[in-house]
Formats: C-alpha cells, structure tokens, sequence
C-alpha cells in the first residue's frame, strides 16, 4: 500500500442546496412518484471519501447529471471523476457507489458503475473490476475493505 | 468563652488539606455559627488563628487566611465597628504582596469592601491603600482563572464604592488596569475587564486628563477582543454568552469619545474582512459608537464609512440574491439578511449625524450615478443582465433608506434624482388638469423604462413612510411647501396618468411579473398620499380606482396582476378610513364597493365566481362600512338563490347558494367574530333564514339537494354560534314559532309518539317514514340553532322538543341526536333550574330519553325474546338498541343517536354515561349470548335473527369513536359545550379495564373482534401520555386493533391515528417493557403495514416504527430479521419517495444488526 495521501491536497466544492421536494398532494393517496436522477444522487452523495473526511459530492466525484436512470427499465448507470488521474481510490469509491446502490435501490435494479472517459489512467480496468460481480462479492468477503466501505457509507443514512 | 478546644479543632480541619471538601465545609459552617451566635469575637478568633496566619508553612498560611476570608464573606450583615474594620483590612491589604496565600487575601479585602454602610465600612483611606497594594503586588496575568476572577472583581469593586480615591491614582490607576486586562481570555473574567473599563473611562471624564495619553493602549487591548469569537464548545461557559461578552466590550469601546481615532479605523478595516460574523458586528458596533462618538469626531471618517459601507451592502446583496428570479408578492424576492439590515441601521445613524456630508458623498457617489444611468434605460425587468439587477436594487434600498432618513435628506434627494427620472419616463411637468387627459396615448411600455420606475417607487414609498412616520411621532411636522412635496404635486397627475395607461388592459400581457408589481405599487402609494400633502381632484382618484377595477373584472387569468390589484384596493379603502375625506369615500364606495357586489347576482360576467367572491371579502376588510354594505349584498343574493332553489325549483341556483354560504361561513362569521361588534348582523342572518323557511315550505317544490341543506345548516350553525343569549334567545323564540305552527310536525310527535315496528314494514316503508322534506329542513335548521345555542338560553317547552328529537333521530337524522346531546350537555341542573318552573332540568330530560318508552309493537309475532321481556307492547331506547325490535336499521339509528347523547354526557362529566357505555357494551357482546354458531346462520343467510347483525355490532364499537373524538359539528368550544377538563383521560381510564376483561372473557370471534374495534377506538383519541403509562395493558389490544383497522379503506385514518400512538410507546421510555413483550407480534403487525396500499402516511410511519425496535436486545429480534428486511426490500420500491428514503434507513439499521454482506 502507498503511505502517505495519493491526493493530499484536494479541491473541495460547495454543496449543493438540497432541493425539498414537492410531494403530491395528499388527495391523490396512489400518486405514483418514479425514482429518478435526483433520487439516486440523494443516495450517494453523503457517501464519504475514503481519504479526506468530505462527501464525494464535495469533492465533485459524482455530480447529478453523471448519473443515468430509467425507472421501466430498471436501470441505473453511474459514473464518476476521481479527483487525481492515478487515484488507487477509484475501485473503493466504485465499490462503495455499488453497495450504497444495492442497498439503497430495488433489488429490480441492475446497477453499472463506471469512471468517466478520460479521467483515469487504468479506466478499462477499473470499470472492468467494477462491474464483474464474482470480484465484488469477493471484494466483500475481505473484512478490511468491508469497514472501509461501511465507513464510508455510515454518513449517507444519517 | 467554653469553646476554644471545639475553635481550635474546628480550625485545624479547615487549615488541614489533606481533609474532604466536605468536611472542611462543615468546619467553616461551625466556625461561622460561633462567631454569628457572639460565642467568640472576630478579635478573639483572629487572636487564635495567629500562629496559622503567621506560619512560614505557605499552605497552611493559605488556608488561614481563607478561613477569616470566608468567615467575613459570610458576615456581611454582622456590624464591625471601625477599629475591627481597619485592623482586618490592613491585615489583608498587607497579605496582598503575600503571593502564596493571595486567595484569602482577596476574598478578604472583597467581603470587606463590599459590605453595606450601616454595618461598618472601610474607610476611604484604608480603600485607596488596597488599592496601591493591589496596584504594587499583583500580577494579575500570572494567576489562574479563579484568582483572576476575584482581582477583577475587586477592581472593580474599588472603582465603583471609591471612585475619587481611586481616580487619586491617576495614571498608575490606568497603567495598572491596562497590564492586568492585557492578554485576557477567560469569557468570565474578560466581561469584568471590559466592565472595569467602561468604569475607568467614567473616572476619567477631561479629554486631557490622565487617560488621553493611554486610549491608544487600551483601544488595541480591547481591538485584541473584535469581534468576539469563540472557540470552545457553548456547553462549558453556558453562562457567559458571545452576546453579553460582545455587548460588554460595545460599551466599553463606546464609553468615550476619545477611542474614536483607533476605534473606527478598526471597525471599517474588520468590515471589509469576509467574516459574515465580523462585518455584523462591526456595523453594529460603528451604529452604536457614532452617536457617542459624536458628529464632529465621526465626519471625519464619513468618507471611510461611505466606502464600506456601499461595499458591505453591495457584497451582501449580491450574495443573498440567489432568489432573485422568483416572483412573489412581495417584490423582488431579496431576503435581508443580518449584514444588510445592520448597514441600512448604521447609514441612518451616519445620516442623521451628517446629513449634509454624507448626503453629497452619496450623490457624488461614481457608482450609483453609474448604475442610475446605465440601468434606467432597460425597457423591461426581464432585459436587464442579472448583474444589473442587483445593482439596481442595491441602489434602490440606499435611495429608499436615504430618503426615508429625515425630510432634510429627502428634500436633496428628491431635488437630485426624481425630475431626471422624471425626464427618462417622459413625463411633462403639467399642471393643469386639462392636460392629463392627453396623456392618454401614452400607453407606449417600451417608454416605461423599469429601472425608472423602480427607483421612482423607492423614492415615493419612502417619502410616504417618512411622512406616515412623522404623523405617527408627531414631531417634525411636514409641510405642504416642502422642496420634495412641490416636485412632486408638479408631476403627480402625469404620473398617476402613466401608471394608469400602462396598467390598462393590453399592456400586461407582454410585460414581465416584476414591472407590474411595482407600478401597482407606484399607483397604490400615488393614490394613498396624505391629501394635504398631495391633493388629488376626484376625477383622478376615480381614475386609479377604475383601473384597479378594470383589473379584477378582466384580467382574472393574470393571477399576480389580479392579487396585487385587489390588495391595492384594499390598501386604498383602509387608507381612505383614516383620512376621513367624504368625496372619495364616497367615490370608493360607488366605484369599487356597489360595482362588484352588482356582479354577484349575475353569472354573465366572465369573472369566476370563487374569485369574485375572494374580491369582494377582501375589500370589505379594508373597512367595517364597506363590510356591512358587502353582507346585506350578499345575504340578499344568498337568500334569493335559496329561494330559487326552493321555491322555484331552479337547481342551477344551488352551486351558487352553496358557494356563498361556505363563503359565510369560512370568512364573514369568522371576520365578524374577530371584530366582536357586529352581532346584529348574525341576529338578523338567523332570523333571515326562518323568515325565509316559511315560504320554502310553503312551496310545493320538492328538492333533495343534501349539500345546500348542510352549507345552510353550518352558516346558520356559526351565526348563532357568534350570538350572545339575549339574540340566541329571540332566535329560538322566532325558530319555534316557525317549528310549532307546523303541525305535521309537533302534534304528531307530542301527542303519540309511535313509530310502527315491523320486522320487515319498516324495512319496505322506510322512504315514506322518513320526514317530507319540508318537515326535514325545519327540523335540521332547528337542530342547528340547539346545537350552537348557549348553555343559558332559554329553550322552550324542552319536553316537547325532546321528544321531536328523540323521533326524528331514530329515523337516521344524526343532526337531531347531535342536538340532543348538545341539549343535555348544556341543561342545568335541578338545583339552579328553580327560575322558571315549567323548565325541564337535566334530570328530568334524562328520564325522558332513556325511561319513556313510547314505541309500540303492533305485531306481536316478533320474536320469543322480544315477547318475553315486553310483552310487545312498549320499547324504551336501550332495549331498542340492544335489539329487542328486529329491525337494523331502527337499531343503527338509536345507537348513533345514544353516542350523541352520551357524549353530552361525557363532556359536562355526568355519570350516567356510564349506563350508555354499558348498553354499547351489551350491544358489543350480545351474539356472545346467543352463540357464535347463530352469528354465522345469520352472516351466511344475511336474515334478520335476533342476534345482533355485524353492522350493527360495528356501529356500536363506532360509537365508542364518536365519545371520544373532537367534533366539528358540535359539542366543541365554538358551540359552547360545557367541557369538563381531562374528560378523555377519564374515559379511558374507566372503559379500559371493562374492554381488556371483555376481550379475555368473550368466546365468539366476531364479538371480540368488534372489542379490538372499540378498544382501537377508544385508544386512538385518548392522550399519549396516559395511553403510555398503560403501555403494558394497552399494547397487545391496539395491536389488534391495528390488524382490524387494516381492513376496511374507510378507516385509514383511524389506522394512522392509531399507528401514531403505537409509534409514540415505542419511542417513550415507559413503554419499552410493553415494547419488549410483544416485540413478535408488533414487528409481525408493522410488517403488514409496510405493504398497506390506501395511506402513504401508514407506510411510512410504520418503517419508522421498525427503527427503534432493532434496538432490542439481539436474541430477541434475530429470528425476525429476514422476515422484516423482506417485507423492507419491498419497501424500496414503494411508489412514493418518502416511504422509499425511510426504507433505506431501516433496512441499514436492521442490517447492521447481522451479516454485512451488501445484500444483508
């Protein structure tokens, strides 16, 4: 493992204003509110870096419109900018996107977790780890990443 | 003196350090009684104490000192004479320099020098030598907080009782205070420092004095302190706050003009620093230093303060101006946030100061000219660059609190800006009237340049606030020869011509929300100026008004125009109030007021009716006379589409009528109720109605219209509701008149009241049994007017009247039994009913109800028990409802009907409620008696069997939610039901147990399952708290109840009402035991409700629910877990987003009570 900070430094960003949402009225108790963008970005942007103590919506990893959703189809796509090209964080991160979104979304959903095009030195690979579930569960089985990611997500259901 | 062995122990426990606190308190306390009971002198105990305060043993020197310390401290009011009092200060003042026993020593010389002057004082000579000792000796920097505590305290103790001596100090006195504040940080002491120096500036007062040559010092001790910042945690120093520390250090940097040349250069140099926190208390600090600063000192920075201050409020501004896009009534949507309200306080202060140098910077100011200029020449709000915008607006608040400052300020600043906006809108200086008609071509918007007319708004609002204020203070009266006011009467006609022609219909399509808002305002603030100040002929007035009116009839589709419009109007009508001008009252009257209560008759104008009615209310707001002129309007119209309805059977009347009750009773009553004055005009509505009931009836028109019925009955409700007795009186005497010259129905209920009980008659005939629907609307109305009347008014011939009622409820009028209830809730009792004699007292109604049994069985057949208990021949109401008469819905009725009744009852605290509960409850379990096996006969076959039929029995338990909930149609506060304080509590408490033992005692399912109903019930609307107390008797019950109101769509609200009770057990520390013991059942119950599909609030509440119950114990809720994180899973794909994110959070909590596999 590296000692020391990969990005000791990072840009922090404002956060967004948390938008209130507007329910349906409660006259219509079988309005039907499908999940969408901002729904999803909910979930994950309290999930904490797991270098620096700020949310990956600080850090600008994930921003609302990165994320792609189609409710009938069940489909979710995610794709995130880690903050620095050779950042050994981005399969963390990935992983913690996917166990915040496996926990948080019906189990309907397929989940597609992905680095932005460009933004990451091992991008293929990255994304190929990612997405290939025999590695995640296997990821899951190793009870370090497990706390770290547990560590990470513990923000996000406050 | 027999105690010196018990003194000397007593001292030795003190003086030793290695005894507890405790002890050497107690050996104080001793110590102290001695001496207050005059068993030992001081003189003597010092005497003993000697070789302890002499002693070369620093500690127990310490302690010593401390001893004779905290005796003084605690014998302030035991007299001294001067001799003790000087040989003990000078003992102190000595022990000052002692370093190591400093404590004792400062307690001392403070018990001493604060005692009162009829106990012996310290002498003045004595006093300045502490205060040279102190001034020699100490070092208060090198203390820890406690010691420095008492240092400050004493100074400031000496300043205050010895000011000459102490001022005699002179500089060493300054330089002494300086070192000792000097590098402070403890909140406590630092607000005594900042009050010892505020103190020492008064000791001081020559501006050449000692003190000139150290303000530089001190102020950049004190500047040390700007802005006061906290560091640590509020939860220690809880009882210094930042505001008193900030406040303290204010006045002490306040408390002298001659802080000023170090003080203000700070304040504008922490202005311009990006602290939120620093800039707020700097503006205040600068408002509250200038006026003791003085005009003089403070011109010298007006400048200065210019600069920052435009900067300060332009930075803010344009932070807070997120918002700025939306449209609301309210302008521009700007929120003023703390920094911008502080520099607006403090550019009045400096204005009021100087107002001529501060004035002229303003109007030299580059920036605003700048923006004046540029920003005018935009046509329309929606064409500025959002830059501009707030420019614009920054500019417009500094013009408007500029203005508003004094009428010097206004004069200038009228006399500078407005003739060259003037020139900008192109408007004339004409002044003769001929010439305004002219103007009417000048409906060219693009002329109408925004940026203008937004800063001539400012300008004319704050003229007009400033004259309002000064009318409000009475000072400085404004006169009519004012350099603004004759500007301004110059252009006024032009100017009220533009704004009219711009807001003509036409022009508001295409111009933006935020140019209408404001030349609504300008035609508003133009039409509401004092009349000697600004005198505008009628013809004009008329005018506005016109437009304005124009507005509401037509362009009703432009909500925002529409509002502002009709609270313009208002603001007129309330404006025209307070000046009493009779042209254009009168004119306001005519135009606005007649014109549109003219509409309401007619549906031909294109106005909607709801709308017209929201006008018309409004405007009678703005004054009473206007008001009483807008009800008789309407009170004829509503009377006049009732009569439509009901004479003339013409129903497209009835949506009308029924809009223009609601509209009685939602806004007029409850005006009229809030105004308290008007009560002849509820009095003549109620008698209104019964004047018109009589042609209603005579009429052979037969309407069924259930909604019109009703809207009538609650106006009629709520006027009589408002009425005092003497009103409510001549409205009943009036009502029954009406009730009793109608024969069909008095004469056949008070003569035989009987009602043919067939077991399948009344079945067939119940259409023709009911009332014909004349007799049914006298008989509602009249119901109504019991329901609302008063406890002491007068109700006559009450036996009659119960009887109507007692008949008319079992026929299903539920409004009959709810009067009935409201009648014995309210009769009085035999004891004060001795007035009038022919009165019924409540006793006697009582009987009536519940011992006359006037229903005679014709058919004799009926059933074995019917004819073995009666005999068929009479039937009172309780046998009627335990079903002795095979008829179900009689029985419904007269079980409604008691719930009614006993809740009257229940509320005035009467105990025959009892007896009703016991019918309900014999009602509840009566198939119990029969067996279970005929309740199925008579389920399957759906016959009539002489067991109770389910809805029956349902009715029944719903009559247990009928005692208990609060009504909005009677028996409540607005009706003037006599209440009896905790009556729910006392309710609960008493059926509670008899339902918990029903239930274990019943065996037939379908009884005990109308018992959870009850119970349910009956839980549902009881306080928490008491429900809660009960927790472990009451949870298994309402977790039945859960279940039974789960079934039916009808109850979702007593289901969530229930859930919230539940959910409050769970969270109490009380119910956890309760919680505990039926963890199985209510994560079974909550699981349910996860997937309830009618109530979204259910869904949600009950996923909250599950929370707390994963913090039970871990052996206990193990084997739940899969079955609730299923039932939670689905949960995440609930259709609403509310139920989804709680899901998310109790699916992590259950989670992590177990495997951490990301699929749980």
């Amino acid at each position: 493992m590296v000692s020391g900070l990969i990005n000791a430094n990072p840009v922090v960003y404002e956060k967004k204003e948390r938008r209130v949402r507007s329910a349906p009225s409660d006259a219509d108790e079988y309005a039907v509110e499908s999940i969408d963008q901002q729904e999803v970005f909910d979930h994950i942007r309290d999930i904490k870096d797991p270098e620096h103590p700020y949310s990956l919506e600080e850090l600008k990893v994930i921003s609302e419109d990165a994320i792609e959703v189609d409710d009938h189809r069940s489909y979710v796509r995610v794709t995130f900018t880690p903050t620095v090209e050779h950042c050994t964080m981005a399969t963390i991160i990935g992983l913690c996107l996917r166990v915040k979104l496996i926990r948080s979304l019906p189990s309907r959903y397929k989940v597609d977790i992905r680095v932005a095009p460009g933004t990451h030195s091992t991008e293929a690979a990255v994304n190929k780890q990612l997405n290939d579930k025999e590695r995640v569960a296997a990821a899951l089985e190793n009870p370090n990443l497990l706390d770290m990611v547990d560590e990470c997500l513990a923000p996000s259901y406050e | 003196m027999a105690v010196p062995s018990e003194l000397a122990q007593h001292i030795e426990s003190y003086v030793d350090t290695s005894r507890s606190p405790t002890q050497q308190a107690t050996s104080l306390d001793a110590v102290i009684s001695l001496v207050k009971n005059h068993l030992i002198t001081i003189e003597t105990l010092v005497r003993e104490m000697e070789i302890y305060l002499t002693t070369t043993d620093n500690v127990i020197r310490a302690r010593g000192t401390l001893l004779i310390a905290e005796l003084l401290m605690n014998l302030v009011s035991k007299p001294l004479d001067n001799v003790t009092m000087h040989s003990l200060i000078g003992f102190f003042t000595d022990r000052l320099a002692d370093w190591r026993a400093l404590r004792g020593a400062l307690v001392g010389c403070l018990a001493l020098l604060r005692r009162k002057s009829n106990n012996g004082t310290v002498t003045a000579s004595d006093a300045k030598a502490v205060a040279e000792s102190y001034l020699r000796n100490i070092q208060v920097q090198s203390l820890g907080q406690h010691d420095r505590k008492l240092c400050y305290e004493l100074l400031e103790c000496l300043i205050e009782r010895y000011p000459n001596e102490v001022a005699s100090l002179g500089e060493n006195l300054i330089y002494g205070i300086c070192e000792a504040v000097d590098g402070e940080k403890d909140p406590y002491c630092l607000l005594r420092a900042f009050h010892i120096i505020e103190a020492l500036v008064q000791l001081f007062p020559d501006p050449s004095g000692p003190l000139a040559s150290y303000c530089g010092d001190i102020s950049e001790n004190l500047g040390l302190y700007f802005p006061i910042h906290f560091t640590h945690p509020n939860g220690e120093e809880a009882d210094v706050k930042r505001d008193d520390l900030s406040r303290a250090l204010m006045l002490a940097f306040a408390s002298t003009p001659l802080f000023e040349p170090f003080t203000v250069p700070l304040f504008l140099e922490k202005l311009s620093s990006p602290l939120p926190l620093a800039k707020v208390d700097s503006l205040k600090y600068l408002s509250y230093c200038a006026p003791n600063y003085g005009a003089d000192r403070m011109a010298k920075h007006a400048g200065a303060i210019w600069i920052s201050l435009k900067n300060a409020i332009s930075t803010s501004m344009l932070e807070s101006a997120k918002s700025f896009t939306s449209q609301s009534l309210n302008g521009l949507g700007f929120e003023e946030n703390e920094i911008t309200t502080e520099a607006f306080m403090l550019l009045k202060t400096v204005l009021m100061q100087n107002s001529d140098l501060l004035s002229s910077l303003i109007m030299d100011d580059e920036d605003i000219s700048t923006t004046f200029n540029n920003m005018t020449s935009y046509g329309s709000y929606s064409d500025i660059p959002l830059q501009g915008k707030q420019r614009l607006h920054v500019v417009g608040r500094i013009l408007y609190i500029t203005t508003k400052t004094n009428i010097a300020c206004c004069n200038r600043f009228f006399e500078s800006f407005f003739p060259r906006l003037m020139d900008i809108l192109e408007i004339s200086k004409r002044n003769s009237s001929g010439g305004c008609f002219l103007d009417e071509n000048y409906s060219l918007a693009n002329k109408f340049h925004f940026g203008a007319v937004y800063l001539c708004v400012e300008l004319l609002s704050a003229y007009r606030d400033l004259i309002m204020e000064s009318r409000v203070t009475a000072t400085d009266s404004i006169h009519a020869k004012e350099a603004c006011c004759c500007m301004l009467q110059r252009f006024s006609l032009s100017l009220i011509n533009a704004f009219c022609s711009t807001l003509r219909t036409g022009c508001n399509k295409v111009s933006d929300d935020v140019d209408i808002y404001f030349r609504v305002k300008g035609l508003q603030i133009l039409a509401t100026f004092p009349e000697d100040l600004l005198p505008i002929s009628g013809s004009i007035f008329e005018n506005i008004l016109r437009t304005f009116m124009s507005i509401i009839l037509v362009d009703f589709n432009h909500i925002l125009l529409w509002k502002l419009a009709l609270r313009a109007l208002v603001h007129i009508g309330t404006f025209i109030d307070t000046c009493s001008r009779s042209e254009k009252a009168s004119s306001f009257m005519a135009i606005v007021v007649e014109k549109i209560l003219s509409l309401v008759p007619f549906d031909e104008s294109t106005l909607p009716f709801s709308l017209k009615l929201e006008a018309i209310f409004e405007i009678g707001t703005s004054r009473q006379s206007h008001m009483l002129k807008i009800i008789r309007g309407l009170e004829e119209s509503v009377f006049a589409s009732l009569s439509d309805v009901y004479v003339h059977g013409n129903l497209r009347s009835v949506d009308m009528a029924i809009q223009l009750l609601e509209c009685f009773s939602n806004k007029i009553f409850p005006w009229i109720h809030g105004t308290g004055d008007l009560e002849e005009v509820l009095l003549r509505f109620a008698i209104n109605v019964w004047n018109h009931v009589k042609s209603w009836t005579a009429s052979d028109v037969q309407v069924q219209e259930k909604g019109l019925l009703d809207a009538t009955m609650m106006a009629t409700k709520l006027a009589v509701g408002s009425c005092s007795e003497e009103s409510q009186n001549i409205i009943i005497q009036k009502a029954y008149s009406v009730l009793s010259s109608n024969t069909s129905l008095i004469v056949k209920e008070s003569t035989t009241t009987s009602i043919p009980v067939h077991p399948e008659g009344l079945q067939l005939t119940r259409q023709t049994d009911k009332f014909s629907h004349k007799d049914e609307c006298i008989l509602l109305l009249f119901a109504s007017i019991i329901i609302a009347a008063r406890p002491k008014t007068h109700i006559p011939n009450v036996r009659e009247i119960l009887h109507l009622f007692i008949a008319s409820f079992l026929k299903g009028y539920v409004s009959s039994a709810q009067a009935l209830g409201s009648m014995i809730n309210k009769l009085g009792l035999k004891s004060n009913g001795t007035e009038i004699s022919s009165d019924c007292a409540l006793e006697e109604a009582i009987y009536i109800i519940f011992n006359t049994k006037p229903w005679n069985s014709y058919n004799n057949s009926v059933s074995g028990q019917c004819e073995a208990t009666s005999n068929g021949i009479e039937i009172g109401l309780s046998d009627l409802c335990v079903g002795y008469v095979n008829n179900r819905l009689l029985q419904v009725n007269a079980i409604v009907g008691l719930a009614w009744i006993g809740k009257g009852l229940l509320l005035r605290g009467h105990e025959k409620v009892k007896d009703v509960t016991m019918i309900l409850l014999q009602c509840l379990l009566s198939d119990g008696s029969t067996g279970a096996s005929k309740l199925k006969q008579s389920l399957l076959e759906k016959t009539c069997e002489q067991d109770l039929h389910p809805s029956v029995m349902k009715s029944a338990a719903d009559a247990f939610h009928i005692l208990m909930s609060d009504s909005d149609d009677c028996l409540n506060q607005k009706f003037h039901a006599i209440i009896r304080p905790l009556y729910k509590q006392r309710f609960f408490s008493t059926v509670m147990p008899i339902l918990l033992s029903l239930v274990v005692k019943s065996d037939s399912s379908f009884s005990r399952y109308m018992l959870y109903r009850a119970s349910a019930l009956v839980i549902l609307d009881a306080p928490l708290i008491v429900v809660v107390s009960e927790a472990k008797k009451i949870t298994p019950i309402l977790l039945e109840g859960l279940s039974v109101l789960s079934e039916d769509i009808v109850d979702k609200e007593k289901l969530y009402a229930l859930l919230l009770v539940l959910s409050g057990i769970l969270t109490d520390k009380n119910g956890q035991e309760a919680i505990m013991e039926n963890a199985h059942i209510i994560i079974n119950r909550l699981t349910d409700l996860i997937s309830y599909p009618h109530k979204m609030l259910v869904r949600e509440t009950a996923i909250q629910c599950l929370v707390p119950m994963s913090k039970l114990p871990y052996t206990m809720i193990y084997p739940m877990r899969t079955q609730v994180l299923q039932a939670i899973s689905k949960a995440l794909d609930d259709p609403r987003r509310a139920v989804r994110q709680e899901a998310v959070r109790c699916r992590q909590a259950w989670a992590s009570i177990a495997s951490r596999s990301p699929h749980f």
